[in-house]
């Protein structure tokens, strides 16, 4: 089973250094990592993000986070706030697409109602952090148009650097640069570019552990806004994988029942 | 003398040395004017604080916490009086897109993409008041109006009550890395962009304004000032020079010491590190007319002289030794004034002062040299006349004049000078820092505009503190913060108050089907936090919640928006919020108001007390230097009167004439006081040399001082003031205001030396006697 998709990814980075143009070699790098990270079908783990403003104060929230993996279209995500207290138990439904607006509804359980939230905005800052809401939602392929720059050393390791610009019309970012690990197939290091083309956040990934044998997560992100000298970071632990999700799980109607 | 003759020998090997003093005065005047490269136009507001001005640091905190407030705004009249049309509302929602092209640009806000929320069924529809491409029928329009008209947020904000006037407001995060390029790009970007938006669509008036071009407005006026006032100045110059000196060579060489004093002066502030900024950006006609005092001096003496027949070198050593120490005590007296200046609180005054002194300084360097030099090679026609009076006929008769209506003259001025000062207490401290620029700099104008039709350029800012990290949510809290926007928004002041409130109840009301019995604080702690969990999640990029939010949610940002108003007024509402919070409230917590507005209120108070220390110190050192020059302690005591009385009699009139003192008036003292001690040095040292070396009685030699000084003290006078006057054409009032006052006081000055001073000689003197 590796060694067939490990074939299948030579095979297309094969083709990528025979192809001339960038694009199409942006491409091909983005879909050798899609195909890597194909198959893990559902996933659960547990976050931490720690907010830090200009002053230097910071302040910590707790979310635990399940996916099931969709093939064809944006993935379902379930997100659970577990802290702050006065919002805890609050659950957070997106079925992600990748050019149109998400299907997102919100339990809260102070209204004990779940509302659905009609809006085209996913780049907005996520619990008041410098996540975007994009930043941290399924990367479907179809999300950006790719081309390639170049490969380089960052950090130690082989990368393969490659820019990639929103095709959806409402993303908050006009392009990112992205540093792909050559061996996992994951990014260590993306640049986000606002409205005007200048350099607005860097989010460096840490820490990176494989499950499955197959899968690489990141143990940290660290996000950094570079306009006003905030900063996020998202500590991520207890992945699991196959916990046998279904799509009854992450159905408006279920958002009531969670605990 | 042991002195004469060391001034003698020196004046002798400098007219016998031309060339080489000329060279090494040249040299001395490059070197220090060498740091003129380091000069830069300062664009920013916040020059005029301390790095440790308290307010500054608590705006810096608030800043910190929050968003930065610098920004930009697009003012749109469409000429046909209505904002929801579809052709202007098409107009704002590209200039909306447009904008965000900004350099350092992190939000923009506007009618057209406010973030609307309303209910349908269990849906929250989070969208842009405008939709992109959205057809607008009279419906749509009128349900855009609507909702402008009624959103808090909005009305006042961006929106007139009229909808005739709408506002793109653009924020911007300045790296202020380099301001001198930062400022001006943004303010050229904005430009260009509006210019394209009037050329395309000619039936929409643009105005700009924002604390970015109020920035950039500093470092237009000092520009102007330099441009505008350095020519009059010099053209003033000139013609006082051809009036009084009537010989080519000597106003070429008077041109030349003056233009070497003012590249030093400037030069200097360059080495110092110093920022070109709009007070210290008259230190040029500043530094001209008092150092054209100095070589006046020597000139005119070197010419009486050769009128009497003297040889060209002698007639020049000759005025060296008569004139050294009483204009190197006039130039060390005029220094000290100026370097009074490092006492205020605002660092462009400190700036100010370090430059004219440098200048000044120069300035005696140069009469030393560089004119005696200059005049012993320089060709000099002078009529002698070995029969004519030294001294002037009418200063003769104004001596007479003096002597003989000495004790009248004593009552006389005594009684004026008491009614001026009674006066003094007319003057109110005020400043309308909005109003320091004049109508013929834009940004006033439309900076006026904007405050007739939004909320203007004031503000107020507060952070609120809850009790708790997410303590915005507490009921508790969140009413009181409603009532105390609502206190603010009842007070005529007020235009527009920015409060986390107002979208609590909008949310509120969205989350029970728009019901608007809803319209009211959300009534527990968790529903309110998960609002703005909700509400947080569905906002766009750029117009979130950090801006009024810090990152805990312990505390939130408030913004008062008012009229323009004076400093007074200002620091008056905001004590009175500050009494009504703490009557009203439990929950809130905070250090009180702050922003632009808050600190250029407080700083006129700030700046009065450091200049009365650095004013007193001044007259305590000037004093101590007159009483050794003069060798008396009895004069130098006497002399304190004319130095001080002048000041005085300036503000008092002042205070019946304008009745208000701003920020720059306060400096005024002890500048002028460096200045108005030379009359009184020149006056005290002829009448003294008179009583000592020639041995006349008081009435005598206050005849023989008239007789001698009299004309150079009138027209140096009018040099001065004169000089200061121009600056009463700069477009930024700090210096229009300065300028006056100043030739006020220097004018005053002339009067007390020649009426007040001698009649208090004589009447010292009888008493010895």
């Amino acid at each position: 089973m590796i060694k067939w998709s490990t074939l299948l990814l030579s095979l297309l980075l094969s083709t990528t250094v025979l192809a001339e143009t960038p694009q199409q070699r942006g491409l091909a790098i983005a879909t050798a990592a899609d195909t890597a990270d194909n198959g893990w079908g559902d996933s659960s783990a547990t976050m931490v993000m720690t907010l830090r403003n200009r002053q230097g104060d910071t302040t910590q929230r707790k979310i635990r986070n399940r996916q099931l993996e969709v093939k064809g279209d944006g993935d379902k995500s379930l997100t659970i706030f577990d802290s702050p207290n006065d919002v805890k138990g609050t659950a957070f439904l997106s079925h992600t697409h990748a050019t149109r607006a998400d299907d997102q509804w919100l339990y809260l359980p102070a209204l004990k109602r779940v509302k659905r939230i009609a809006s085209n905005n996913k780049s907005g800052p996520f619990m008041g952090s410098e996540f975007a809401y994009e930043d941290i939602t399924s990367q479907e392929l179809a999300k950006y148009t790719y081309s390639w720059l170049k490969d380089e050393i960052y950090d130690g390791r082989e990368s393969h650097v490659i820019e990639r610009i929103p095709t959806y019309k409402h993303s908050g970012y006009t392009k990112q640069i992205v540093w792909i690990d050559t061996t996992m197939l994951q990014p260590l290091k993306i640049d986000f570019y606002d409205r005007k083309g200048a350099l607005l956040k860097t989010l460096t990934s840490h820490e990176y552990q494989q499950y499955k044998e197959k899968f690489w997560r990141p143990g940290r992100m660290e996000m950094v806004n570079h306009n006003n000298g905030k900063s996020t970071t998202l500590s991520w632990t207890d992945y699991k994988f196959g916990n046998g999700f279904s799509k009854r799980d992450f159905d408006k109607n279920s958002l009531k029942r969670i605990r | 003398m042991n002195q004469q003759t060391w001034v003698t020998r020196y004046a002798s090997w400098v007219v016998n040395h031309p060339w080489w003093v000329m060279m090494l005065a040249i040299l001395v005047v490059m070197a220090v004017a060498s740091g003129a490269k380091h000069l830069t136009f300062s664009n920013s507001y916040r020059v005029f604080f301390s790095a440790d001005n308290p307010q500054l640091l608590a705006f810096d905190a608030l800043e910190k916490s929050y968003t930065k407030n610098d920004n930009v705004i697009f003012i749109l009249t469409p000429k046909d009086g209505d904002v929801v049309t579809d052709s202007t509302l098409k107009v704002i929602q590209q200039l909306t897109t447009d904008a965000w092209q900004m350099p350092y640009s992190t939000r923009v806000d506007s009618i057209t993409n406010f973030q609307h929320t309303e209910a349908f069924e269990d849906d929250l529809i989070v969208q842009d008041l405008v939709m992109e491409g959205e057809v607008l029928d009279q419906a749509a329009r009128d349900k855009i109006r609507r909702v402008a008209l009624q959103e808090p947020q909005l009305l006042y904000k961006l929106i007139s009550a009229k909808s005739d006037v709408t506002g793109v407001n653009v924020t911007l995060q300045l790296p202020g890395i380099d301001p001198v390029t930062e400022v001006p790009e943004v303010v050229n970007f904005t430009r260009e962009l509006a210019q394209q938006y009037r050329d395309q669509y000619p039936d929409i008036e643009i105005r700009l304004s924002g604390l970015v071009f109020m920035d950039n407005a500093f470092a237009e006026a000092s520009q102007n000032d330099m441009k505008f006032l350095m020519p009059i100045s010099f053209g003033l110059m000139l013609i006082m020079l051809a009036l009084m000196l009537k010989g080519f060579s000597s106003i070429v060489a008077t041109v030349l010491v003056v233009f070497g004093s003012i590249v030093a002066g400037m030069g200097g502030g360059g080495h110092l590190g110093y920022p070109i900024t709009p007070p210290s950006s008259v230190a040029p006609p500043i530094i001209l007319t008092v150092a054209i005092a100095n070589s006046v001096h020597i000139l005119v003496s070197f010419l009486s002289q050769m009128r009497l027949g003297m040889e060209k070198r002698l007639a020049m050593v000759e005025s060296l030794r008569i004139n050294m120490s009483p204009v190197f005590l006039a130039s060390i007296t005029t220094a000290l004034g100026f370097l009074s200046l490092n006492f205020s609180d605002v660092p462009p005054f400190n700036h100010l002062g370090n430059m004219a002194a440098i200048g000044v300084v120069m300035s005696f360097f140069l009469s030393m040299t560089l004119l005696p030099a200059l005049m012993s090679v320089l060709p000099v026609r002078v009529k002698v006349d070995k029969n004519g009076q030294s001294g002037s006929v009418v200063m003769a008769r104004l001596g007479d004049f003096v002597v003989r209506q000495r004790r009248w003259l004593i009552w006389t001025m005594t009684a004026i000078i008491l009614i001026l000062i009674a006066n003094i207490p007319r003057n109110e401290l005020n400043d309308v820092f909005v109003h320091y620029f004049d109508e013929s700099i834009q940004f006033r104008a439309d900076s006026d505009y904007l405050d007739q039709h939004l909320g203007g350029l004031y503000s107020i800012d507060y952070s609120l503190r809850a009790s708790d990290i997410g303590g915005v949510s507490e009921p508790a809290f969140l009413n009181e913060l409603e009532s105390f926007a609502q206190w603010y928004r009842s007070q005529p002041e007020v235009k527009h108050v920015n409060t986390l409130t107002d979208i609590m109840k909008r949310l509120n009301k969205n989350m029970h089907g728009d019901d608007p019995a809803f319209y009211l604080q959300p009534d527990s702690r968790n529903l309110a936090a998960q609002y703005l969990l909700l509400y947080e999640m569905s906002l766009p990029y750029g117009l979130d919640l950090n801006n009024q939010l810090n990152v805990d949610k312990s505390a939130t940002r408030f913004t008062v928006n008012t009229h323009i108003l004076s400093s007074n007024e200002l620091l008056e509402l905001e004590q009175r919020a500050a009494q009504w919070l703490s009557d009203n409230s439990q929950a809130i917590a905070t250090d009180g108001g702050s922003g632009t507005s808050v600190m250029f209120a407080h700083i006129g108070q700030r700046n009065i007390q450091s200049m009365l220390i650095g004013t007193t110190l001044a007259l305590i050192m000037i004093s101590i230097i007159l009483i050794f020059a003069l060798r008396s302690f009895k004069i130098g005591m006497i002399s304190l009167i004319p130095n001080l009385v002048p000041a005085a009699m300036g503000f008092g009139l002042w205070g019946i004439l304008v009745g208000e003192v701003g920020l720059s008036l306060s400096i005024v003292a002890g500048m002028t006081l460096g200045i108005v001690v030379d009359d009184t040095v020149h006056f005290l040292s002829k009448y003294l040399r008179a009583r000592r070396e020639k041995g006349l009685n008081p009435e005598d030699a206050v005849r023989y001082a008239f007789t001698n000084v009299g004309y150079a003290l009138v027209t140096t006078s009018v040099v001065l003031v004169s000089g200061f006057l121009v600056l009463a054409f700069s477009n930024f009032y700090l210096n229009a205001g300065m300028g006056m006052l100043t030739a006020l006081v220097i004018l005053f000055a002339l009067i007390a030396d020649f009426l007040l001073l001698p009649p208090l000689l004589m009447k010292l003197e009888e008493k010895r006697r």
